[in-house]
């Protein structure tokens, strides 16, 4: 948590940055960093392309050392943004600053960003160590042939590529390319590293592996990703902070934990993994808690939340699968429960998916169960219960 | 029964159809080493001296001379103008497109004698007397089809954020162009360079029309064909030629696949 | 990543004026080539010229005489008839080889298609020059077979004239419907293929139903680029035509020189072009037609 409170762009090389809090409380989401601590500010950013706009009204601030994901399903604008942030796109409104000064007047080879393209883009007639120096013979650059060696050799090494400096472009596996591509704009040292989508060409197995890589290398160069996917689960993985965006719309900024746990919308919620909804009724509700009545399972108490509207109003709230408990006999350790009959289920090894059809719903809502945890194994057409706590729901608009 | 007729009698025919369209341009070389000035059956002997004769004939010399220098000069200005054309099609929206690319494209299909009369009356209206230059204008313009679709398929491998990397790396726009595009797409434009000199090298009917007191060497041949006496030396001249325009093609093909090989890097496609 | 393609595809401003820009030396240039001659002739074609002198009062003398004089009607009759000869046949001929190559050659397809575009680049001139060897009475051929003892006097059937013109014309332009052909076939998806037959449909019945129709843009692309250019083909009559076997590009080359009459081979010139895009057109929209009815 004390990466927005290091001086912008200062971050040290080899401190590692801080993880994400650790599990135990729903860390409060902290509020809009003040002042001069966002590395990249962007105010009303809004980009249209004739009569259709792809991003609207954006304000984001970024942390200096954070690793912040874009996430969002195709079309919905993250690219775009992320490619007025490297100057690639001018903003039809709004402003764009780093570290304090506006970009829009700043031509995007003269922008303290870099970008690992989505192709990769490795330069096909050079070989990795001429594609890694590429931006050290630049313009403007004045570095000595050894200097220019040395740093090479070095982010070689910090990608794990050493020795291959002399490989062709065209002799490289996808994670090798990858590899490539992030040591070339690591190497200029930029205060933002954008990322377009940068593991979506590889397969899931690499994928993994190089999610945890980035992780790495990120804490170990201290500089500020910025990361655009449309795979939540990748965003959720590596990120401190995620942006959820739709139709050109930031829907909300929060952690990965509480992007989960606290989704500010039904299509946040239905975004960022599985989730059932509930309708309900408020009985009453105080500065503490509330006390819900959820149709077809009875009343529950959760905390009070603003979404939650005043005593009488009707509200959908959100659960996920995994806070359903199933057991044959109504369960002791939930509030309320309610009797469904098992439609389907889907096996997925560690977990298994149950649909159900709740008496007096249309939809079947779905409950996730840790295979070894319960030996509640049923069969379709069986009857049980199916209950939750009141501390799960998630009250939505 | 289809089945039989595409494995039995479709590879006959094709073969056939080769013979046939190698057949007859196969007498060039035989003849050419013909002891004989009658071009028939049966063969008298062999010989090399119509190649030998080759070099004595000054007016044949002046006019390959000739065909070099339009030759050079075409391909350079049609792979520049193709070059263009092609990188505007391939990476821009804007309007007209499709337009001038039909029209840039047209000189392929049109008929020669009509667009060399045509431009004939131009030059001439236009007080231009008639040279190498006006037959090199020509050969410019029957090019340029050749020159975008070998340069507009090597664009179209280019991935267009080859580019932005060499930009977001520091680079200027002309800084990109040379250190990355032009390298990237070199094969494409050393292919078209070699297909627009193969075009203007063989290319007769503009230049039949167009050219002035210095023949190109298409225009010599022709003016030859006519004595039986040159024959002999005009078959070993056509067989030299025939295998130049297929060198400079092998050598094209080449370099076009080397591009394809180039680019099929940034499909993701590891080659190694 | 789609919506960088979606930016470029929709910002007008920039982009078209760099596209513009680059395009404009080709277009201009072109322009200038093609456009501003056309210009020219049609003007010409309304002037007269006695002997040495340009009469610019605009007359339709020119194509009065072109209509009138049954010399020139035959020569355009006959160079459109020996097109569309020549394509009917180079398209007829080519399809089952494209055809071969497309679905019956795995491994080889590069050096089969390498083989038959070899001969396009070597010189037009020296293609039509070798079957000036071959035939005629005295030609390659005939001594040939008289040398086999095949036949006692040589054959007239190859003598230089309109069939001549044909039969050069046809290994002309091979490539040219070859390579169009073979691309609109490998397009076609082979499990279209797969699933015709699943339907049912025999072989003979899955190529006229499947195969042919899919394959027509190549065949009328193939008719045109052949088509339009042998109408106006100077070479092959000229070298293996004959007497019999001119047609209308030697008539306007005659009146570009010896005859000295630019304004009537202007016309000439236009009233071939006329006839070249009326039969183009009316070709295309047959092939597109008959495409259509197969189905």
């Amino acid at each position: 948590m004390s990466s927005n409170q290091r001086p912008a762009g200062q971050a040290p090389a080899t401190a590692p940055a801080p993880a994400m809090a650790p599990a135990a409380d729903p860390a409060p989401e902290p509020g809009p960093v003040a002042g001069a601590a966002a590395l990249v500010r962007m105010q009303g950013v809004t980009k249209s392309f004739g009569s259709f706009t792809a991003v609207e009204s954006v304000d984001l601030d970024l942390r200096a050392g954070e690793f912040f994901s874009l996430l969002g399903p195709s079309g919905c604008g993250k690219s775009t943004l992320l490619r007025m942030i490297a100057g690639f796109e001018e903003p039809t409104r709004g402003t764009i600053a780093i570290d304090g000064r506006p970009m829009a007047e700043v031509a995007p080879n003269r922008r303290p960003t870099n970008m690992v393209f989505q192709s990769y883009a490795i330069f096909p007639h050079l070989n990795v160590a001429d594609n890694i120096a590429f931006g050290l013979r630049s313009p403007g650059q004045s570095l000595s042939r050894t200097e220019i060696a040395a740093r090479v050799d070095e982010m070689l090494a910090t990608v794990g590529l050493g020795g291959l400096g002399q490989r062709g472009a065209n002799e490289l596996s996808g994670g090798q390319r990858q590899r490539v591509a992030l040591a070339r704009a690591l190497i200029l040292r930029p205060k933002v590293l954008l990322l377009d989508e940068p593991l979506s060409a590889l397969d899931k197995k690499l994928r993994e592996q190089m999610q945890i890589e980035l992780r790495r290398l990120q804490r170990q160069v201290g500089i500020t990703f910025l990361m655009v996917t449309h795979d939540q689960y990748e965003a959720m993985t590596i990120s401190d902070r995620c942006g959820v965006m739709f139709g050109g719309r930031l829907a909300q900024v929060a952690s990965p934990k509480e992007l989960y746990q606290r989704p500010v919308t039904r299509q946040v919620a239905e975004f960022i993994g599985g989730i059932n909804f509930l309708s309900g009724r408020v009985s009453a509700r105080d500065a503490e808690s509330a006390s819900v009545e959820v149709k077809g399972f009875g009343t529950v108490t959760m905390p009070t939340e603003p979404a939650i509207p005043a005593a009488g109003g009707q509200i959908t709230l959100g659960l996920r699968p995994e806070r359903f408990y199933l057991a044959p006999e109504r369960p002791a350790e939930t509030e309320v429960a309610a009797a469904a009959t098992v439609e389907d289920f889907a096996f997925y090894g560690e977990t298994i998916h149950y649909y159900l059809r709740l008496d007096g719903y249309d939809a079947p809502v779905i409950a996730a169960v840790t295979n070894f945890q319960r030996a509640a194994h049923f069969a379709p057409g069986d009857r049980l219960f199916a209950g939750f706590r009141g501390r799960a729901l998630v009250a939505l608009p | 029964m289809m089945r039989r007729l595409a494995s039995g009698v479709l590879p006959i025919y094709a073969l056939l159809y080769l013979a046939f369209l190698y057949l007859p341009i196969l007498f060039l070389p035989l003849f050419s080493f013909n002891d004989s000035k009658i071009l028939a059956f049966p063969m008298s002997g062999f010989t090399t001296k119509w190649y030998a004769a080759l070099g004595h004939e000054t007016q044949l010399l002046n006019a390959l001379g000739n065909s070099i220098i339009v030759g050079l000069f075409s391909t350079v200005f049609a792979t520049a103008i193709g070059s263009l054309t092609a990188r505007a099609i391939t990476r821009y929206r804007f309007p007209l497109r499709r337009s001038s690319q039909a029209l840039q494209m047209a000189p392929l299909v049109m008929p020669e004698v009509i667009v060399a009369v045509s431009l004939l009356i131009m030059f001439l209206s236009l007080g231009l007397s008639l040279s190498l230059f006006t037959v090199a204008l020509a050969h410019v313009l029957v090019t340029i089809p050749y020159s975008i679709s070998i340069m507009t398929s090597a664009f179209e491998q280019f991935d267009d954020s080859l580019e932005e990397a060499a930009i977001d790396l520091g680079e200027g726009e002309w800084g990109a162009l040379r250190r990355v595009t032009l390298p990237v797409v070199a094969p494409g434009i050393v292919s078209s360079l070699l297909v627009g000199f193969t075009v203007s090298f063989d290319e007769f009917i503009m230049a039949f029309f167009l050219t002035g007191t210095e023949p190109t060497l298409p225009v010599y041949i022709w003016s030859q064909v006519r004595f039986p006496a040159k024959l002999p030396i005009v078959l070993a001249l056509g067989t030299l030629l025939i295998l130049a325009s297929l060198a400079l093609l092998l050598a094209a093909e080449y370099f076009r696949r080397r591009s394809l090989r180039l680019s099929a890097v940034q499909e993701g496609v590891p080659i190694a | 990543m789609g919506q960088g393609r979606v930016a470029r595809g929709i910002a007008l401003d920039r982009q078209a004026r760099r596209g513009l820009m680059l395009t404009a030396p080709g277009t201009l240039y072109v322009a200038l080539m093609v456009l501003g001659p056309a210009a020219l002739a049609v003007a010409y074609s309304f002037w007269t010229q006695t002997y040495v002198t340009l009469d610019r009062t605009p007359t339709l003398a020119n194509f009065r005489e072109i209509a009138t004089d049954p010399l020139y009607r035959t020569l355009i009759l006959r160079s459109v008839i020996v097109a569309g000869l020549v394509t009917f046949l180079t398209v007829l001929l080519a399809y089952p080889v494209a055809y071969y190559i497309a679905f019956h050659v795995y491994r080889r397809k590069a050096l089969w298609l390498l083989l038959v575009s070899i001969p396009f680049w070597t010189s037009y001139l020296l293609r039509v020059f070798s079957w000036k060897l071959v035939l005629g009475y005295n030609g390659v051929l005939n001594s040939a077979l008289i040398w086999l003892g095949v036949i006692d006097k040589p054959l007239e059937w190859i003598l230089f004239d309109v069939n001549a013109v044909v039969l050069t014309l046809t290994h002309a332009w091979a490539p040219f419907a070859i390579l169009p052909i073979f691309v609109s076939l490998e397009k076609i998806d082979r499990s279209l293929l797969e699933a015709a037959k699943d339907l049912g449909e025999g072989p003979f019945r899955a190529f006229f139903r499947v195969v042919l129709p899919l394959s027509m843009p190549g065949v009328i692309g193939a008719t045109l680029i052949i088509f339009i250019p042998t109408v106006g083909d100077y070479v092959t009559p000229a070298l293996v035509g004959g007497s019999e076997g001119a047609m209308v590009a030697n008539l306007i080359q005659v009146q570009f020189g010896k005859a000295n009459n630019w304004p009537l081979g202007a016309a000439l010139a236009i009233c071939a072009m006329l006839c070249v895009t009326i039969a183009a057109l009316a070709a295309a929209a047959l092939l597109r037609f008959l495409g259509r009815r197969i189905r």
